[in-house]
């Protein structure tokens, strides 16, 4: 093997920060959590604090689906109701999914690339910890009178200007998060470009480090247009401007248009570190090459193109002119064209290859086959004169429920499940995986499947209460949520007896056909990896 | 394993719970086809895209499984070692290109004819509130508020202990549904006094939004006659559930005479033919309404930029006063003719303007105790407790109910924060009876009357 020396055989005298643990007292191991600046750690942190998230935001959910579960009010207020369809996609989003993916670029661009740490320690340290400030300002509105923000995630004026005490709280919440995002992406660029090892060419890097270098592009466009977007409405509401007032000569459709050029790019961002990692993932367990690497990257560079301009799919009933819908009509056609593409890659990297099926891999053969489900519904929604009776209905939440649940949170599980013996040095427990993923999978589509048939049947979103014709499905539905959510306690379960480090030991390699340089280090990735660079051993790039 | 099973068979359990479900439960799976030729179209293509990502991805989850099947470890499938063919990845990116471009052709003539809302036989201004719809035909001089029927109303509240499903229509009923005649090109403008709504009945088409300062356009021509339902598709606060729309679609004759009933001749106040009972209110408000949809939505909008409050109650008279200033300034909004006097055969929402006769307390606190139940009941409680938690103040003991009455009628004229103004959408008879309903219920005993005549002055 003519690859690295593993960096845990070098003994710098220079370097005495290593890990401090739980046995050196308490204080000094919080210290070391609120302080650290290793890419390491922080990854961990992001994750932790974006399961925390996932999890409240699960719970938000099944407030939801009990209310839906039967026709009638059973449970919550209808004003409680909007703040929980509100908070439950402002924390999955924000707080969940965009931290999550953040939490594994902490930990893996720097190991994929062959580099010590992120180029931005510092700033890495506090991208994160502005994050819990932010999450429990937003969901401390719960607790203020007027209750928390109603007017769903999506913010629409004049609505959102109904909105009490909690409006320039989620407002700043919301700032805070674009932050944090903007600081995280910006250190990714800056590593990526510039910190790769000497024999790392760009076209050669890993797709999770391609996916991710251009989500942050995504990231750093686009953030700063929400913050613009929310700065407006809190000046509309407190300093008397009335930029989406149309009293006032303002326009409450300006600011669906500029949420939406935030907000389709983010989707965006919600799923290339995805493809990134299902990309990853596949060749493994395959123990074959990604087919068309470089293609595969095209048509993630196409797909962050096209989703600057497609926002207004979201907004076809607002009456745009015609010229309008049908352009903003046809470049969305074309998303599903690099979109295959990397679908039929994926395919075409398991054919004739020699599989096996570990957990990661049946994440992210149930991400492939659930997403393209996902996506499959977003071309039909796609066609604007469908798309008048699609829109605003339960069709549109089973649409991206499928690419962001099976689609994103499977690939962020497949990622966890693929990468754990790495991080803690020993085998999750298999059995228990392979239940996990077929419980997942099987639950989460009776709970979102059927509201297809519920959004054809003319079922509106982001109502708690329904006619008695779409009772069947809703009450499915609602089964399905519950069984899904309890089933990830088996994952957490998992993970955490990984984190204990209670398992079999895990081999530096791990995974027979795992090729990148994070395999060339040891189980447990030591607290300092390429503190020089690699020597890369062309087997192992792409 | 034996958890597993466990959890699986209560899984089971609650699945065939479902075989208990209401009669009225239907396992509709996909679109119905609508009612008019553009619908059909519609119909079509959507069945078209469907068929195309079945077929696509019968090839493609086929493939895969086929691969999954046969080349998987287990059997001894060496792993091959291509990774690339230029050949094989220009073909899938220009394959489902035409594909594509197929579909766009036939999509873009529907959307184009679906956008050409030209030529129509008649109009109707639609306006969207908080949470009820106006229709005002234009040509016909009717015009008239459509909110959830009573039953449903009742029974959506929390706690209520009505069964959905014993109600007709539970959330798809109106009052006063739209009534249009079969085959007739009609035109909808759309509108909306306070936040965006979205109007939506899915057999006639697609939704449109009504948005506060915008005026949409959309069509439909129905090619059969029956009652259509649907409901407000845009999230437009606590209420969004509970805005439905009803539409008719009869014949030109039947239409004709609906028109005339709608016209104001008391005498032939009936049932319509469909047997849909119509309410006196109908009359009761066209000879004002017809203008003031764009000067509610300025007067909305200057009410919006206030938001809403820890305590509503305690109104800012300035606020209150610059919304007035707003509907001043519009030269269509006057007081109400008494004529619509005429208009009222039901008691309980019928109006009498600003005539110079007295009505009696008892009768005021009966068709007040209904107006409450109809619009107030649902934030501030029948029992007048509010929801204070939720910004919804008491008016047991409140500050406004048993405060000045000029600010308590101004209020409900104007609303405040997320309590939508009134002026539009009550007579000054239907006003005149909640604020003194308000002011001698829930343990508020003030003793005042107010008069319809009090009301119109406050206009």
């Amino acid at each position: 093997m003519s690859t690295v020396n593993p960096t845990d055989t070098h003994h710098h005298d220079d370097h005495h920060h290593g890990p401090v643990t739980l046995a050196d007292g308490v204080w000094p191991w919080m210290k070391r959590w609120i302080g650290t600046t290793n890419h390491k750690d922080l990854g961990t942190l992001y994750l932790i604090f974006s399961f925390t998230m996932l999890f409240i935001g699960g719970l938000m959910s099944l407030v939801i689906r009990a209310e839906l579960f039967a026709p009638g009010i059973q449970f919550v207020d209808p004003a409680f109701y909007n703040e929980m369809i509100t908070l439950h996609a402002l924390v999955m989003i924000f707080g969940g999914v965009m931290p999550a993916f953040v939490g594994l670029a902490n930990w893996m661009v720097p190991m994929m690339i062959g580099c010590s740490d992120l180029a931005l320690p510092r700033v890495n340290n506090w991208g994160f910890w502005i994050l819990p400030f932010a999450f429990t300002m937003l969901l401390g509105t719960l607790f203020l009178s007027g209750g928390g923000p109603a007017s769903g995630w999506t913010m629409y004026p004049p609505l959102v200007m109904q909105t009490g005490n909690a409006l320039p709280l989620m407002v700043f919440a919301l700032h805070l998060a674009g932050i944090s995002s903007i600081t995280g992406a910006i250190n990714i660029v800056v590593t990526i470009l510039n910190m790769r090892a000497p024999d790392m060419p760009l076209l050669k890097m890993p797709l999770f480090v391609w996916t991710w270098l251009i989500t942050a592009y995504l990231l750093i466009a686009v953030m700063p247009v929400l913050a613009g977007a929310v700065t407006m409405i809190l000046t509309d509401h407190f300093f008397g401007t009335t930029f989406f007032d149309a009293a006032g000569g303002g326009d409450p459709v300006l600011f669906q248009h500029i949420f939406w050029f935030f907000g389709h790019p983010e989707v965006y961002i919600m799923i290339l570190p995805a493809f990134g990692i299902v990309s990853t993932i596949i060749p493994a367990f395959a123990r074959k090459p990604l087919f068309g690497h470089d293609s595969m990257v095209y048509a993630v560079a196409s797909i962050a193109f096209l989703s600057f301009i497609v926002w207004a799919h979201h907004m076809f009933t607002v009456g745009m002119p015609v010229s309008a819908e049908l352009f903003f009509m046809f470049a969305t056609m074309l998303i599903a064209v690099p979109t295959g593409v990397k679908v039929f890659n994926w395919v075409a990297t398991m054919w004739r290859g020699s599989m096996t099926f570990e957990t990661p891999m049946l994440f992210a053969l149930g991400f492939v086959v659930l997403f393209t489900i996902g996506g499959f519904s977003g071309l039909m929604l796609a066609l604007t004169p469908v798309d008048f009776q699609y829109h605003d209905s339960y069709f549109v939440v089973a649409h991206f429920h499928y690419v962001l649940v099976p689609g994103a949170i499977f690939s962020i599980i497949a990622a966890i499940y693929y990468w754990i013996p790495k991080w803690t040095g020993v085998m999750y427990n298999e059995k228990l995986g392979q239940f996990h993923f077929w419980w997942s999978a099987v639950w989460i589509n009776v709970l979102f499947f059927p509201q297809h048939f519920l959004g054809l049947a003319g079922m509106p979103r982001r109502i708690p209460d329904y006619a008695v014709q779409f009772t069947d499905f809703n009450m499915v539905s609602s089964v399905g949520a519950f069984m899904f959510f309890i089933g990830q306690f088996v994952f957490i379960y998992n993970m955490i007896m990984c984190m204990r480090g209670s398992g079999t030991k895990a081999t530096g390699r791990v995974w027979e056909g795992a090729r990148g340089l994070e395999w060339t280090v040891a189980s447990p990735a030591p607290y300092h990896t390429f503190e020089t660079p690699p020597k890369i051993d062309p087997r192992e790039m792409a | 394993m034996k958890k597993i099973s466990m959890l699986s068979r209560w899984g089971l359990g609650a699945l065939g719970a479902l075989a208990m479900a209401p009669a009225h439960a239907e396992w509709t799976l996909n679109m119905g086809r609508g009612v008019t030729d553009l619908t059909d179209d519609v119909f079509g293509l959507h069945m078209l895209i469907f068929w195309i990502c079945v077929v696509i991805g019968i090839g493609v989850f086929g493939a895969m499984l086929y691969s999954v099947i046969m080349h998987r470890k287990a059997r001894g499938f060496e792993a091959a070692h291509f990774h690339e063919s230029t050949v094989v990845e220009i073909a899938w990116t220009v394959v489902p290109f035409i594909i594509l471009i197929a579909v766009a052709i036939p999509a873009a003539g529907t959307l184009l004819q679906i956008e050409d809302s030209s030529d129509p036989d008649m109009t109707i201004r639609v306006t969207g509130y908080q949470w009820l719809w106006e229709y005002d035909y234009v040509d016909e001089d009717v015009s008239f508020f459509s909110r959830i029927d009573r039953e449903s109303d009742r029974a959506r509240q929390l706690g209520s202990g009505i069964d959905p499903a014993s109600v007709e229509h539970y959330l798809r009923n109106v009052d006063n549904p739209m009534v249009v005649p079969v085959d007739t090109r009609v035109r909808l403008l759309l509108t909306s006094g306070d936040v965006i709504h979205s109007w939506w009945v899915p057999e006639l088409g697609g939704k449109k939004d009504a948005i506060p300062g915008y005026i949409n356009d959309m069509w439909f021509k129905a090619n059969e006659t029956g009652t259509y339902r649907g409901q407000c598709a845009e999230l437009c606060g606590r209420g969004h559930a509970f805005m439905p729309i009803v539409v008719k679609v009869v014949s030109q004759s039947e239409y004709d005479d609906w028109v005339a009933e709608q016209g104001g001749d008391a005498e032939s106040e009936g049932e319509l033919a469909t047997g849909q009972p119509s309410s006196g209110e109908v009359s009761a408000d066209e000879a004002t309404s017809s203008e003031e949809s764009p000067t509610a939505g300025n007067a909305t909008e200057g009410r919006t930029e206030d938001g809403r409050e820890d305590q509503p109650e305690e109104a800012e008279e300035s606020i209150v006063g610059s919304g007035e200033e707003d509907e001043g300034s519009e030269p269509a909004t006057g007081d109400e003719p008494s004529s619509e006097d005429t208009g009222s055969g039901d008691g309980s929402s019928g109006a009498s303007g600003g005539g110079s006769s007295e009505v009696s307390e008892d009768e005021l606190m009966s068709e007040g105790e209904t107006v409450y139940a109809n619009l107030c009941a649902a934030c501030h409680q029948p029992d007048g407790s509010g929801m204070p938690s939720a910004g919804f103040p008491a008016l047991k003991d409140g500050a406004i109910t048993t405060g000045p009455v000029e600010a308590h009628v101004a209020q409900v004229l104007n609303g405040k924060g997320a309590m939508p103004p009134y002026r539009g959408s009550l007579s000054d008879r239907e006003i005149a009876a909640v604020v003194t309903y308000e002011r001698n219920s829930f343990g508020n005993s003030t003793g005042d009357v107010i008069q319809p005549s009090q009301v119109a002055e406050q206009r």
